[in-house]
């Protein structure tokens, strides 16, 4: 229920937020130095960072949450020991994910 | 009933309604789903293997074809995933024809007008001159 519920509501946070981000993000290399500048400004400032990680975590939940459902649309996993493992694998998984990512991409800017 | 029961419920209903794409959307957002899935993982990879993140390296990597395509595909297949999906949130809440109607128009808009955007940005960027 509740990995359903946010199937939905990051699958709407990364539709509006997430694509204009990267597309915010490709008209920023496009238009010059400064833009970029300005992009990496706001994105490296600690809001821009909250959004940022936001926009990752929901990208991995959607992603993860997306191929359970993929399996359950087989007919598979409908079985309740076996679906509330995958439901719970899924929030882990998208939380060790996002950790592993941003560690990983604090460290390169750096 | 006519197909017999040896068709799968996604048999039965393609090629329904008025329009006879009643199946279409579902199964559309399914192989976007998966498209993305391949995709996703791509860009993530990519931006791991990248040594950095500052306008040059990123210019180089969207310059190679290995960058731009994937890229592009992304962009693509990304607004049309997101605009089916939110469309089912306004059909699941919206149940006046015409505010329906003038959301899911607005939607679409925003979709077509953010790739193009987004596709521009990247065009301008791989086939750009010097930097």
């Amino acid at each position: 229920m509740l990995v359903s519920i946010l199937h939905r509501a990051t699958g709407i946070a990364i539709s509006f937020a997430g694509l204009a981000i990267l597309t915010w993000w490709l008209m920023a290399v496009a238009e010059g130095p400064e833009a970029y500048a300005k992009f990496v400004k706001l994105a490296t400032h600690p809001v821009g960072l909250v959004v940022l990680v936001g926009i990752t975590w929901s990208f991995f939940q959607h992603l993860l949450s997306g191929i359970r459902h993929l399996v359950m649309d087989t007919g598979a996993g409908f079985e309740l020991d076996t679906n509330k493992r995958f439901a719970i694998l899924t929030i882990v998984g998208s939380a060790l994910l996002t950790t592993a990512l941003w560690v990983y991409f604090l460290g390169v800017v750096k | 009933m006519s197909l017999g029961d040896s068709a799968t419920p996604l048999g039965k209903v393609r090629g329904l309604g008025s329009a006879r794409e009643g199946g279409e959307h579902w199964l559309t957002e399914r192989v976007t789903s998966i498209a993305l899935l391949l995709l996703g993982s791509w860009l993530i990879a990519s931006l791991l293997l990248l040594p950095a993140f500052d306008r040059q390296t990123l210019i180089e990597w969207l310059r190679a074809p290995s960058g731009a395509v994937p890229m592009a595909l992304f962009v693509i297949i990304s607004f049309k995933h997101a605009l089916d999906g939110v469309r089912v949130t306004v059909d699941d809440y919206v149940h006046e024809e015409g505010n329906r109607f003038a959301l899911n128009t607005l939607l679409l808009f925003l979709a077509v007008g953010g790739a193009a955007l987004a596709l521009y940005a990247l065009a301008s960027v791989a086939f750009g001159g010097a930097a």
